[in-house]
């Protein structure tokens, strides 16, 4: 069995290592911000263009809900015979699996929007752009932003499977705790990281609605 | 065929046990949930002010990263199927809860009216009105967890649970790609069989329900 030490003594082992500590967090958030930003840049032209080609949709779906089936360990796992290891590898894989919930909710979010609304809008003569611009995007706000907390919450757990090719991040501590049996450094890694999803999620879920008007909400 | 597919076709039998393997732990994970998950569903529904504090926890239960979630129950639980099964079913109580209780809502009041009407009992009601009209959702909800258990389990191999994983993680290690995508395809092949499957089922159970609404029994 693992080491016989009391696993609350985890918070010793952080409090001992404070310069260790930062540096992991460090590169977990490194990893999670950087991944979501590229995921946005990229899942979200993606989404319109596939609201505005209709043929795109079918297949764009399709690709989204198998691409949704693989495991996210075998993303990872597969960057290293292709990549080698390290932080790159590890901000592609992330990065691919961000896109994910962005683009399928930015999609949702805009064929959602009421028929009439894009009519009445086409009716007041407005351009494309200004359609996406002050109609459609405003309204598919909200699930936007469902989907940028889907992506953030993911990428701080895949950051943490990230070690294992390393990436990097918490995931290093657990690990080290796996691999040599000890529990307060196996905790002093899982802990801070499972406290790190959860706050992630309570203030995304807390700015989500300051930002999105009442009348918007989607749950 | 392509070289990358060479592992799976060496080592058929070295595959379907770890295939075998990783359906016994998701199984056991969602039936598991199932039994926990139904009747939480239940009793939210019928105790509405239960209903935010257990969705909002299992909620934020779902968020914890699974390795993470395996880490904090080795202490407690050790290395192995146990830890594995007990982190899956807590995944996997968020989807079955919520269906549950969202799939009781949706009933309808006039049916609940007309079993009322009849007599029944509110045991009998659950039983032969409320939870086979709920079950198309209950099933959304166990599909689901079936999926996302799918891709996580592949993760538990780390912890000694056995399962696919084991050909990712062997992989990982002897940097072997064709391990990894053995592992792989025959993990995305389960999800997507699951999918479908479930799937087909609670369209059959959907359209049973329809044709004997039909026949007015």
């Amino acid at each position: 069995m693992l080491g016989n030490k009391d696993p609350l003594d985890f918070i010793d082992y952080i409090r001992d290592n404070p310069d260790k500590f930062w540096t992991l967090f460090n590169q977990h958030m490194t990893l999670v911000i950087y991944a979501v930003i590229i995921g946005l840049v990229i899942a979200v032209p993606l989404a319109i263009l596939t609201s505005r080609i209709s043929w795109l949709e079918k297949p764009m779906t399709w690709i989204s809900n198998i691409g949704q089936a693989i495991p996210s360990l075998a993303v990872l796992a597969l960057m290293l015979p292709w990549l080698g290891i390290g932080f790159k590898p590890s901000l592609f894989a992330l990065s691919i699996l961000a896109i994910l919930p962005i683009f399928l909710n930015t999609l949702v979010g805009i064929q959602s929007i009421d028929a009439s609304v894009v009519d009445a809008a086409n009716g007041m003569g407005t351009s494309d752009a200004q359609l996406l611009r002050m109609v459609q995007l405003p309204l598919a706000m909200p699930f936007m932003f469902a989907g940028i907390q889907t992506a953030v919450v993911q990428s701080i757990a895949l950051a943490t499977l990230a070690a294992y090719i390393g990436g990097g991040g918490f995931g290093d501590w657990i690990l080290q705790g796996l691999a040599v049996r000890n529990f307060p450094i196996l905790l002093a890694g899982a802990v801070p990281v499972a406290l790190l999803a959860m706050a992630a999620e309570i203030l995304l879920g807390g700015i989500r609605r300051l930002v999105v008007p009442k009348g918007l909400t989607v749950q | 065929m392509p070289s990358q597919m060479q592992y799976l076709l060496d080592n058929p039998e070295r595959v379907l046990e770890l295939t075998w393997d990783h359906i016994q732990l998701v199984g056991v994970a969602i039936l598991v949930a199932t039994a926990i998950g139904v009747p939480l569903g239940i009793l939210i529904h019928r105790v509405r002010w239960l209903q935010l504090p257990v969705l909002n926890l299992s909620g934020l239960l779902y968020t914890v990263p699974s390795l993470a979630f395996f880490a904090i129950l080795i202490p407690y639980t050790g290395i192995g199927k146990t830890t594995a099964t007990t982190a899956l079913a807590v995944y996997s109580l968020l989807a079955i809860v919520r269906n549950t209780s969202a799939g009781l809502d949706e009933v309808d009041r006039a049916s609940v009216d007309a079993a009322n009407g009849m007599g029944m009992t509110a045991f009998q009601r659950l039983r032969l009105v409320e939870l086979p009209l709920a079950l198309p959702y209950i099933l959304t909800g166990i599909r689901i967890a079936t999926v996302a258990g799918i891709s996580i389990a592949a993760i538990a191999a780390v912890i000694g649970a056995g399962g696919l994983g084991r050909l990712i993680f062997d992989g990982i290690r002897t940097v072997d790609a064709n391990r990894i995508i053995a592992g792989s395809i025959m993990c995305i092949l389960l999800a997507l069989i699951a999918d479908f499957g479930i799937g087909r089922l609670s369209l059959l159970i959907r359209r049973d329900l329809r044709a004997s609404a039909e026949r007015g029994s």
